[in-house]
């Protein structure tokens, strides 16, 4: 044994770690910060903690104190030893862990192509060409041609070696303006693939408005997981979704949806609703798109733009959204706890990564396992800077270009956020989404603040809702437990 | 773990290590280990320890347990009755001005029972 320990535990004094306390269930939970880790409390612990909360207490102090409230001193002795091992309780002098550098290389997973930067809708709000864009498409092809999205694939094949699932999406743009693309790249990718021994699987997102019946059957039959952007019920979906001409689309898109869920048996389809200052109705926009047109799962976004947009939720429209979050996390649970799935899929996400523990240096895979890629072939983070000549990350002919993907990695990377190492919610959040970042502070690695107590309350409620469901039917969670990234 | 139960998977890789953590097995007879691991032997006689030596020019700081490691075998670890003063019962704190043998050593005192 070495002095350390010697000269530690009996002169020791503890103080609380870093966590999140919640309780679920009629159970208390610890969200142990640094480790990602969630641990149930039994009464003693529970005591300890409380404890604790008042202050610093030497070791022979709180054993004392522990034995007063009915523990025998062996038993106090390991709860004491338990929480320290975990790091729920700490002794000075606990120096913080040394920041650890992303790995040199990182296999790719997933690459974004992004088969055209034109689209048959303009909405408002669109990043790619609304008032926020970062997108400079100016003298650069509008559609990808064979050669570049071929070369994609080759990209990607050879980045992610020792990948056993690696995936395609087609984005735009409107993804369906460059349908003879998309079915070429398939039949390219899956060959390509299974010389090596590999599956590739694909998805794509889509604005609903091209899908005719036999799209929707090449979907099916490939495989091919859709995601539609549509934002809810016709006078909603209306306001900013809208044509060239400011007819709104909900009327066009609505039969295509219906036959897109009624056709395409292979995939789940799913829908994203981008919430904005009008559009704020989350249950309603819910019911809608779940019961009415039967979508698998229903995803939520607020729309990111700068906050003087007139289209911009402002705190009060925020706060109003987390209510609303909160009533369908609880409906969330009820299904939940009679074992069946409900499709509100920002808690689905949220509970998968719960689920695994993660602790995040970057808030997502963009520049790591995940790569977009423009019609001209430029390479950006992830498809939200594609065609940004600031922010492209190399070509896909030359490939990444290691210093522009280390820099933008170190700026988003969480050591360098200083405001995210005291936020309890740093492991699932943090800093948030790069391009979020750009739009509001002018950096990706600026830490996205102006949504900061939000994160907090929806972390807090997907928390308590996980402990519910570990303390009344553990088993729902089983689905969660496989990793994405294989 | 017996307090903290593990709900996640990384909650339960902590309780696994802590499930593996290696205790002080050498003159421990009850409970005895179910299976033992490889381990290093706590105690002097134990194992082989230069103990007191120098190396030719006066030095111990070459030697692969050096004199200061020597210092804590017996005071912390051993049950041997040593010539140091005994960190159980009596002297407790002893070594806690010396954080680092080989620099404070000199902190390590003389005890007058």
């Amino acid at each position: 044994m070495t002095a350390s320990h010697a000269t530690t535990t009996a002169t020791r004094a503890y103080r609380l770690g870093e966590f999140h306390t919640f309780e679920g269930g009629g159970s208390r939970f610890l969200y142990l910060v640094p480790a990602g880790a969630i641990f149930e409390l039994d009464e003693a612990a529970a005591t300890l903690i409380d404890l604790l909360s008042e202050g610093e207490t030497p070791h022979d102090r709180l054993i004392a104190d522990l034995a007063a409230r009915g523990l025998s001193f062996e038993d106090a002795e390991q709860l004491i030893e338990e929480m320290f091992y975990a790091r729920a309780i700490v002794a000075d002098p606990s120096a913080p862990a040394p920041p650890q550098n992303a790995p040199a290389v990182f296999p790719l997973q997933t690459l974004v192509l992004n088969l055209t930067n034109q689209c048959n809708l303009s909405c408002q709000y669109c990043y790619e060409f609304g008032e926020d864009k970062v997108a400079t498409p100016e003298g650069k092809p509008k559609f990808m041609d064979f050669e570049t999205a071929r070369a994609s694939v080759d990209f990607l094949l050879e980045q992610s070696a020792g990948r056993r699932a690696i995936h395609i999406t087609f984005f735009g743009g409107e993804t369906l303006m460059n349908f003879p693309l998309l079915k070429r790249v398939v039949a390219y990718a899956n060959q390509q693939a299974a010389a090596q021994g590999r599956t590739i699987d694909f998805s794509l997102t889509t604005n609903a408005t091209l899908l005719t019946p036999g799209i929707i059957e090449f979907l099916s039959e490939h495989h091919i997981g859709v995601t539609v952007s549509m934002d809810g019920p016709k006078e909603m979906h209306d306001q900013l979704r809208v044509f060239a001409n400011g007819r709104g689309s909900y009327d066009i898109i609505e039969p295509r949806v219906r036959a897109l869920i009624q056709g395409h048996r292979t995939r789940p389809i799913t829908v994203r609703v981008t919430l904005t200052s009008g559009v704020t109705d989350v249950l309603r926009i819910y019911r809608h798109l779940k019961h009415d047109l039967g979508f698998h799962e229903v995803g939520f976004a607020p729309v990111t733009t700068s906050p003087n947009r007139l289209y911009a939720i402002n705190e009060r429209g925020m706060d109003s959204v987390l209510d609303q979050f909160q009533a369908l996390a609880r409906e969330y649970l009820e299904f939940a706890l009679r074992g069946e799935l409900h499709g509100f899929s920002n808690v689905s996400d949220t509970l998968a990564e719960l689920c695994q523990g993660v602790n995040k240096s970057h808030p997502c895979g963009a520049a790591l396992g995940l790569l977009g890629v423009g019609p001209s072939g430029d390479i950006a983070p992830c498809h939200r800077f594609v065609d940004s000549d600031t922010h492209a990350l190399g070509h896909i002919s030359t490939g990444v270009d290691r210093a522009k993907q280390g820099e933008f990695l170190r700026r988003g990377h969480i050591d360098s956020k200083y405001e995210c190492h005291t936020c309890w919610a740093r492991p699932l959040c943090a800093g948030g989404c790069h391009h979020e970042a750009y739009v509001h502070y002018g950096d990706t690695g600026h830490p996205n603040l102006h949504y900061c107590d939000w994160i907090r309350g929806w972390t807090d409620t997907c928390l308590r809702i996980y402990g519910a469901i570990s303390a009344q039917n553990p088993g729902f969670l089983q689905q969660f437990a496989e990793r994405k990234a294989l | 773990m017996k307090h903290l139960r593990p709900v996640n998977q990384k909650a339960r890789r902590i309780d696994e290590l802590a499930s593996l953590r290696e205790d002080v097995v050498a003159l421990q007879q009850n409970p005895q280990p179910a299976a033992q691991r490889p381990h290093i032997p706590m105690g002097c006689a134990l194992a082989f320890s230069p103990g007191w030596e120098v190396d030719s020019a006066g030095g111990t700081a070459g030697l692969c347990q050096p004199v200061e490691r020597d210092i804590y075998d017996c005071y912390v670890t051993c049950f041997w009755p040593a010539q140091v003063p005994d960190h159980l019962n009596n002297y407790p704190d002893w070594a806690s001005k010396c954080a680092a043998a080989t620099k404070d050593w000199r902190n390590l005192d003389l005890v007058f029972p």
